[in-house]
């Protein structure tokens, strides 16, 4: 086994152990982590098995294997890019909607301690 | 009929007594929506008898001047005006945009600056603003000559609309394309403003251009929806 390979293989248990560790800590989500975990997995694959890479990049008509490994780990980034901006706009949208019902709804108790109140000055 | 007018406001608290006191002719409630200030706007306008609702953060004009809908929306109001709270916007130009509304001849009345009894826009918005007229005119049909004015009436329709799809920033523009693709009836007609009185304009030289894109891309992609909005709200 080379360096890099062992290099590689380290940085994507790395990887692995920490996405497990930051869902045990309730840090992050499962759902967000499922396709990290993927990821580190699909990566320990392709390292430990350059035939794997090869055959695979070969498949596809790549015959550089890494740069399969580019290409995916591009497309990858991307998906989880715009995962997060879809999420993010729902969560601004829901954000947007809380703050207006909150206000209206401070606004409607106000009015209606104001009515209490003077209707107990009236009984008085 | 009864008739609300919504005040959105932030850091207004130069302004938001003379606008106020702009409205006391007004026949109907005075909503000032405070979207998040840091001055004392609400408890000026608390003090002169206004109602007044805050946002806990800052949410742009479009989630503002929505609030008021929606508290329009809820407490059953007949008509809702918009009147900025930087008192561009005349009390005694009210009646001009009401009145459509009130016979139930329009669903949507626009208070416009450049229709005579002018108003002078500087070059660049001058451009911004006819940009709007052909975009507006290729989507909805309507030729609205002035597209970024906030002075409006919303009857009772377009109060249900748009509390329900109004967008959160730069909304004047898309939002004439929302009412006139769910089939409402738009009208503009003349009115005077005054320059404003305190305060700089919220659309700098350097946001225009994400301005200009935004509204667009808003616009278009609003188009490609074709749905039935009113039936969604």
């Amino acid at each position: 086994m080379d360096l890099t390979k062992i290099v590689s293989l380290a940085l994507s248990a790395g990887i692995f152990f920490f996405v497990l560790w930051l869902v045990r800590e309730r840090r992050l989500r499962e759902k967000y982590a499922i396709l990290w975990l993927c990821t580190s997995v699909f990566v320990i694959l392709l390292t430990a098995s350059r035939r794997l890479l090869e055959v695979a990049a070969l498949s596809v008509g790549i015959y550089y294997p890494p740069s399969l490994l580019f290409l995916v780990g591009v497309l990858f980034l991307m998906a989880v890019a715009i995962g997060q901006s879809v999420t993010l706009s729902r969560l601004s949208e829901s954000n947007h909607n809380l703050a207006q019902e909150m206000a209206l709804l401070r606004k409607k108790l106000e009015d209606m301690e104001g009515q209490v109140k003077a209707k107990v000055e009236v009984e008085k | 009929m009864k008739i609300l007018a919504v005040i959105p406001a932030y850091n207004e608290a130069g302004n938001i007594r003379a606008v106020i006191e702009d409205l006391k002719s007004f026949r109907g409630d005075i909503l000032v929506v405070n979207d998040g200030s840091t001055d004392n706007t609400a408890e000026i306008a608390r003090g002169m008898g206004a109602h007044v609702v805050s946002h806990p953060f800052n949410l742009g004009i479009g989630g503002t001047v929505q609030t008021g809908l929606k508290y329009a929306f809820e407490n059953g109001y007949d008509m809702a005006i918009q009147f900025d709270g930087d008192g561009q916007h005349r009390g005694d130009q009210i009646f001009k945009i009401v009145e459509l509304v009130e016979r139930g001849e329009a669903d949507l009345v626009i208070g416009s600056r450049t229709l005579p009894g002018g108003y002078k826009m500087g070059f660049a918005r001058f451009i911004g603003s006819r940009m709007f007229h052909l975009l507006i005119r290729v989507l909805s049909g309507h030729a609205v000559e002035d597209p970024t004015s906030g002075f409006r009436c919303y009857g009772k329709k377009t109060i249900r609309l748009f509390s329900r799809f109004y967008t959160d920033d730069y909304p004047e523009v898309e939002s004439i394309v929302t009412a006139a693709r769910s089939g409402l009836r738009l009208v503009e007609v003349p009115v005077l403003m005054r320059g404003r009185l305190s305060g700089n304009s919220s659309i700098t030289r350097r946001k225009s251009a994400y301005y200009m894109l935004k509204v667009t891309l808003a616009m278009v992609v609003d188009a490609m929806r074709g749905r039935d909005l009113i039936e969604e709200s």
